[in-house]
């Protein structure tokens, strides 16, 4: 079975950066992974391991509060070199010093013989915690029946790079979406983009065309099958589900993953294959252009990405870096008056808006926080049948019948970082709705 | 600009908490904000920003005022010179227009400006940008003979307790210089209608001259002339008696408030707002087609008990302030409908009504201003029903 999905609405922004077609694939080794439990929201840690343990892939560091079965699991082989904790005590990261033999992929024992034991070994591999559910956008819970499970491969975000499912392995993706049929009553979909014209044994393919947010799967859920009040979806992206396939296929934790460096701040834009949360000094050592400019490194992408620096570590769900010119140096007389060509709008009073050329915008918020007072910017990059400043105001009030009745169970923060770009009021949408999101769940328990 | 920037950062400590001039806090930062582009960089959520902001947006609005700014200076001159008698070239009628007006202007920005850093300061805030626009409206809108006092006071009230009440720009019911407007017209009905306010009868610093209104002749608005009408025939006549015609009121040169008179100014403004995309298209447009769906019913069953229904839709929305309503204050968006369906019934029903009480309203000659203050009020009712029905999609979703 395949289903088209065409999409208007939304935003491709033009930045400079990206990484090359046919630019040569680095193998980076690092030198420390982390785990950051920030990354999956709904899971409790709480730690299986102390400095100083040895580790090898697959070995659980820290298991979720709520649910002792759901692990998160080491990536690599080595030894635990830090635990770092934050105010109250809050686990921040679990650091591993990476073994000189270390590869990134390992035994790992698997069962689908039942529904309850596929569980089990998605929840002890850590796998589990790479996939999301709708409603709240956080990792599924053990007893959630799934009404259909989604399966991107396609990233639309800014200066992302396609995954390329032509060269992934056939047998694993077919065997995962058999795998993850058996958790489900309803389909598997899976979203490529439209010229691919690839197919997955089992899956119901899912061709999608359009701008950004086009390839997020909360997008995607809600213009195929919406989810409704009482309902559940799990999303996950396409190298997990290959993960999961070669888990039950073959036995096999693979926990490599190749991530794009980009941004106009990176010397020469270029895929990494390296491991699940790599430092990002072993992958970014001499690729930053030498220039006088702040630079910002972002752990993502540079609408969704944590923000971060040469200390950090690659962050879920593991596919790209940015790095753009941070900007706080800049000293701009009458900005609001511009017309510069350099300047990066979706708005017609601007120049760049006409232009087709590419941006190199920095992380300024370009005016103050006001409250909204435009009308209908957020519409037009949300392809969502949801009125979102409707939603923003039922949130900001704490209405919990009326963000119910808006929607709220069909968005996650991902599919409004767009809104949050276009923005003249400049407010914290992503931030709003992960509040909202907590708000509900808090009341739901 | 940068010893500028020097000289900011020097005395910045100065109005911080714990400096000597922390009173004045709101008003240098929002100095400082408006010469430099702030450097805050994001700390949550998206790294980068669209370079729009509320800033430019007001500006623009602004920019596209100033067709009707500069018109209103001409044709305050031109009336003068008609009336008087005394000759002006059309730089001296400038000049004249413009002295005329930059009190008004000044008095508007300091008592608004003035209360908005007050409260700024006093609630801690950034100063907001919402008067920039308010500020230029108000003595657009008014006749040019309105006393200085007056606007004060209605500038006054309608920032304290159309705007500042509610919570500041972003969160007022009712468009603020439209208050102030409908303040005037209700507290003071003896200075701000009739036949003798519109037109500027004094010289200003030796320039223009004296109007003396003859017998039989007025310095009435058209509408005003049509509103008072009782028999039939109507030729509608300027100072000296001469007759009006459909190009006077095009370019603007009839008595009327200030910056309204020109239908030309206002299609400029209105071609920067919807070029650069800060006005609603949706909103501009259904308000002329409600004005003139309505303009041509009246004009159909024309009666002599209604004089105005002797216009023909054209002409509504030539004269009085139907053209400048449309365009700058229906189009205020956070007094208007805010959903995609929502703007076009509210701004057809502005059309509709502005017109409706020109024609069956013998007690006001003007309905465009009560219109859009009256669909300000309806505008959160439409949109609740714009998202009832998202709401109600939602739910027979979960049904089927």
């Amino acid at each position: 079975m395949r289903k088209r999905l065409s999409l208007k609405r939304g935003l491709d922004l033009k930045i400079a950066g990206f990484v090359e077609q046919g630019t040569k694939v680095v193998e980076v080794k690092p030198q420390f992974v982390a785990v950051v439990p920030d990354d999956y929201p709904g899971f409790v840690p709480k730690t299986e391991v102390r400095e100083g343990d040895e580790v090898k892939l697959g070995t659980a560091l820290l298991r979720d509060k709520n649910d002792e079965n759901v692990k998160i699991v080491s990536p690599v082989e080595g030894v635990v070199e830090s635990i770092v904790r934050g105010s109250r005590r809050k686990i921040e990261r679990v650091v591993i010093a990476v073994a000189e033999k270390s590869v990134y992929e390992a035994e790992f024992a698997s069962d689908a013989s039942s529904a309850e034991a596929i569980k089990d070994t998605l929840q002890r591999s850590g796998l589990w915690a790479m996939m999301r559910r709708r409603p709240y956008d956080i990792v599924p819970a053990a007893s959630d029946v799934p009404r259909d499970i989604f399966v991107t491969a396609l990233d639309t975000a800014p200066l992302a790079v396609m995954p390329q499912v032509e060269s992934m392995d056939k047998a694993a993706l077919a065997y995962g979406v058999k795998i993850l049929s058996k958790l489900t009553a309803g389909n598997v979909y899976v979203s490529v983009p439209e010229e691919s014209g690839c197919e997955i044994e089992g899956a119901v393919m899912v061709d999608v065309r359009g701008p950004h947010p086009a390839g997020n799967a909360g997008i995607q859920v809600a213009n195929i099958a919406p989810v409704n009040k009482g309902e559940v979806v799990w999303t996950l992206d396409i190298v997990t589900l290959e993960r999961i396939g070669k888990l039950f296929g073959n036995n096999i934790l693979d926990m490599s993953a190749t991530i794009a460096v980009t941004g106009s701040e990176v010397a020469n834009p270029s895929l990494v294959n390296t491991v699940v949360g790599a430092d990002m000094n072993s992958i970014l050592g001499n690729r930053l252009k030498e220039d006088s400019e702040h630079k910002r490194i972002i752990a993502g992408n540079v609408l969704t990405g944590a923000h971060s620096s040469m200390d950090g570590y690659i962050r879920y769900p593991y596919r790209q870096i940015t790095i753009i010119p941070e900007g706080d140096n800049a000293d701009e007389f009458m900005g609001w008056a511009s017309m510069s060509l350099n300047k990066m709008s979706v708005y017609r009073s601007f120049p760049g808006k006409f232009l087709r050329r590419l941006f190199n915008p920095d992380a300024r918020i370009n005016g103050g926080r006001r409250a909204m007072i435009m009308s209908g910017e957020y519409d037009k990059v949300l392809p969502m049948d949801i009125l979102p400043e409707y939603l923003f105001k039922a949130i900001i009030a704490g209405d919990i019948d009326r963000m119910e009745q808006l929607g709220i169970y069909e968005i996650a923060p991902e599919d409004v970082a767009l809104c949050e770009f276009v923005d003249p009021s400049k407010l914290e949408l992503q931030k709003l709705v992960r509040n909202g999101l907590d708000l509900l769940r808090r009341e739901e328990a | 600009m940068k010893g500028l920037r020097k000289y900011l950062d020097r005395v910045k400590p100065n109005f911080e908490k714990g400096g000597k001039l922390h009173a004045f806090r709101s008003v240098f930062d929002g100095m400082e904000t408006f010469l430099f582009t702030p450097n805050t960089t994001s700390t949550s959520g998206t790294h980068i920003h669209d370079n729009f902001d509320s800033k430019r947006l007001m500006i623009i609005v602004v920019l596209a005022l100033m067709p009707c700014l500069l018109m209103g200076m001409y044709n305050a001159g031109y009336q003068n010179a008609l009336g008087s008698g005394v000759s002006m070239s059309i730089w001296e009628m400038m000049l004249y227009g413009f002295m005329a007006v930059l009190p008004r202007i000044v008095v508007t920005y300091v008592v608004g400006l003035g209360i908005e850093f007050v409260v700024a300061q006093w609630r801690g805030e950034e100063i907001q940008e919402g008067f920039l626009v308010t500020g230029i409206l108000i003595p657009l809108i008014c006749p040019i003979e309105t006393p200085l006092w007056m606007i004060a006071i209605a500038t006054a009230f309608s920032v304290i307790f159309v705007k500042e009440v509610f919570g500041g720009t972003g969160y007022n019911i009712f468009n603020v210089a439209l208050v102030a407007r409908a303040f005037l017209f209700f507290a003071y009905p003896a200075q701000m209608s009739g036949d003798k306010v519109f037109i500027p009868s004094n010289p200003i610093l030796g320039v223009g001259g004296t109007v003396n209104y003859a017998d039989g002749v007025s310095g009435a608005t058209p509408l005003g002339q049509i509103a008072t009408h009782t028999d039939g025939g109507l030729t509608l006549h300027n100072i000296v008696g001469d007759p009006l015609t459909l190009w006077d009121a095009f370019i603007g040169l009839i008595p009327g408030s200030f910056g309204e008179t020109s239908f030309l100014a206002i299609m400029i403004g209105a071609v920067i707002l919807l070029a650069t995309g800060v006005a609603s298209w949706r909103i501009m447009l259904s308000v002329f087609a409600g004005g003139l769906l309505m303009g041509w019913i009246a004009n159909s069953f024309a009666t002599l008990t209604y004089p105005a229904t002797f216009l023909t839709p054209v002409e509504q929305v030539l004269y009085g302030g139907f053209a400048f309503a449309a365009v700058f204050m229906a189009t205020d968006p956070v007094t208007a409908a805010r959903t995609t369906p929502g703007k076009y019934i509210y701004g057809f029903l502005i059309g509709v009504i502005a017109v409706l009480i020109r024609t069956y309203n013998n007690g006001y000659p003007e309905g465009a201003m009560l219109a859009v203050l009256l669909m300000n009020a309806f505008s959160p009712l439409i949109d609740y029903c714009v998202v009832e029905a998202n709401i109600s999609r939602r739910r027979n979703r979960q049904r089927v």
